[in-house]
């Protein structure tokens, strides 16, 4: 049943990338895109990684299809004609498919249990989890604790992100000042005057906060963490500043709060991994954070997961507002 | 009583799973903008509500059911919304509700 449904989810996964590729409205391919990402994180639930489903549906559809629609605001609708090369491209293309496909015979068949992924480090995570670290969600525990480098290092690219679109759209004081004629105002950004959109949006932004603290903090017990939270958070505010308008969305939480967001999550990373070096730990080693090894992964985890979130809301968020600013300058 | 549960989930369910198929021909078949919306909505209503309650009884009382509960909340609110900011959207680019019409038009008056 896994395998039908698992097939389903794909072939409709290809119908929508070659619909992306081939609609020339770049409205309906950001709008495909989103739906690519909903079948992706329905394909990851299936596969029981509901930790990735999460993530991929929240920045996936959610946000990414947000800050798309931002970026298309301030450009055009439909695409450009096609490049003359497109003899190159296809045989580029169609080679690189023949090796891929060619090197899908070499990989173990769906749930193979003498796959690499089975027998490598995987059989230690899940037996040493519950000895070491005593957290439910496995995932958790792999991304927080066991690969933690990983996951600072991913941080660390959220944060560059976020500060490379930050340099790119940030212009120059007192370019504010000759303002392209017709530019809107921040003011007629969002829906002000539509009463049911309004209503509804204020109804749920409270909701949208206390789902995305559950998923924070519940991250250790079920699907979750720092990543969807972000996400969350992030979502919760952009639809206050779609409903509301960007600017009470800045004053609410105003940009200087979100830099620093983005730069408090990842120094909160980085100084749990210098605090348990100077207890006398390795860099990311929590087991020293606390008398007892266990409550230590406990609260190094919690504090990581909280760094994540922070930096990834703050990023996010701050993106956000650079694309909605652009439309000012 | 557990047959009883379960005959009426499947009920349930086969006629949320009709009312899907039925939006999704009508989200095909009807001639213009504003129809196709009104047969999508059934997918977001009477779908919806139906799947989710047959799902609802096949959990029984348990914490998945008020998990559930919150989604059909959640998307009781949030469909029609989105109904309306669709609709509200495609009058403000100038797309005339006309029953008579086959096509959307575009009136610049």
């Amino acid at each position: 049943m896994t395998v039908v449904f698992g097939i389903f989810l794909l072939t409709l996964l290809v119908i929508t990338a070659v619909a992306v590729v081939r609609t020339r409205n770049l409205f309906v391919a950001v709008m495909l895109l989103g739906i690519f990402s909903l079948l992706i994180a329905a394909n990851f639930l299936l596969l029981d990684a509901a930790d990735v489903a999460l993530t991929e549906a929240a920045v996936g559809a959610g946000i990414s299809t947000v800050l798309f629609l931002g970026a298309l605001a301030l450009t055009s609708e439909t695409e450009h004609a096609a490049t003359p090369h497109r003899w190159l491209s296809l045989i580029v293309v169609v080679s690189a498919t023949l090796v891929v496909l060619y090197a899908t015979f070499d990989k173990p068949t769906f749930g193979d249990p003498e796959a690499p992924i089975q027998q490598h480090v995987a059989p230690w995570y899940l037996e040493k989890t519950p000895e070491y670290i005593d957290v439910p969600n496995v995932v958790t525990a792999v991304l927080a604790s066991f690969r933690g480098y990983d996951t600072l290092g991913e941080v660390f690219v959220v944060f560059t992100a976020g500060i490379g679109v930050l340099f790119l759209f940030s212009a120059p004081h007192g370019h504010a000042a000759r303002r392209r004629p017709g530019a809107r105002d921040g003011s007629s950004i969002g829906l002000r005057d539509d009463l049911i959109p309004r209503v509804v949006g204020r109804l749920l932004v409270p909701f949208i906060l206390l789902f995305g603290l559950y998923v924070q903090f519940h991250g250790d017990y079920g699907p979750g963490g720092g990543f969807q939270a972000g996400a969350l958070v992030a979502a919760a505010f952009i639809l206050y500043a779609l409903v509301e308008g960007e600017d009470r969305t800045l004053q609410a939480l105003p940009f200087n709060a979100l830099l620093a967001l983005m730069v408090s999550g990842a120094l909160l990373y980085g100084l749990v991994g210098v605090a348990s070096i100077f207890l006398g730990g390795n860099f990311l080693d929590y087991s020293v954070l606390s008398e007892d090894p266990v409550a230590g992964q406990h609260l190094g985890i919690l504090l990581i997961e909280a760094g994540v979130g922070l930096t990834v809301t703050g990023v996010l968020l701050s993106i956000f507002h650079a694309f909605a600013a652009r439309d000012r300058f | 009583m557990q047959t009883v549960l379960d005959i009426m989930s499947w009920i349930l369910l086969t006629a949320g799973g009709g009312f899907v198929l039925v939006g999704g021909i009508g989200a095909l078949r009807m001639p213009n903008l504003y129809t196709r919306m009104h047969a999508a909505s059934v997918t977001d209503t009477m779908g919806a509500v139906l799947v989710l309650s047959g799902i609802m009884l096949q959990a029984g009382l348990s914490l998945a059911t008020i998990k559930i509960a919150a989604i059909l909340l959640f998307l009781l609110f949030t469909s029609p919304t989105s109904s309306y900011a669709l609709a509200s959207a495609a009058m403000l680019a100038g797309i005339k509700p006309d029953a008579g019409r086959a096509a959307d038009c575009e009136d610049a008056s």
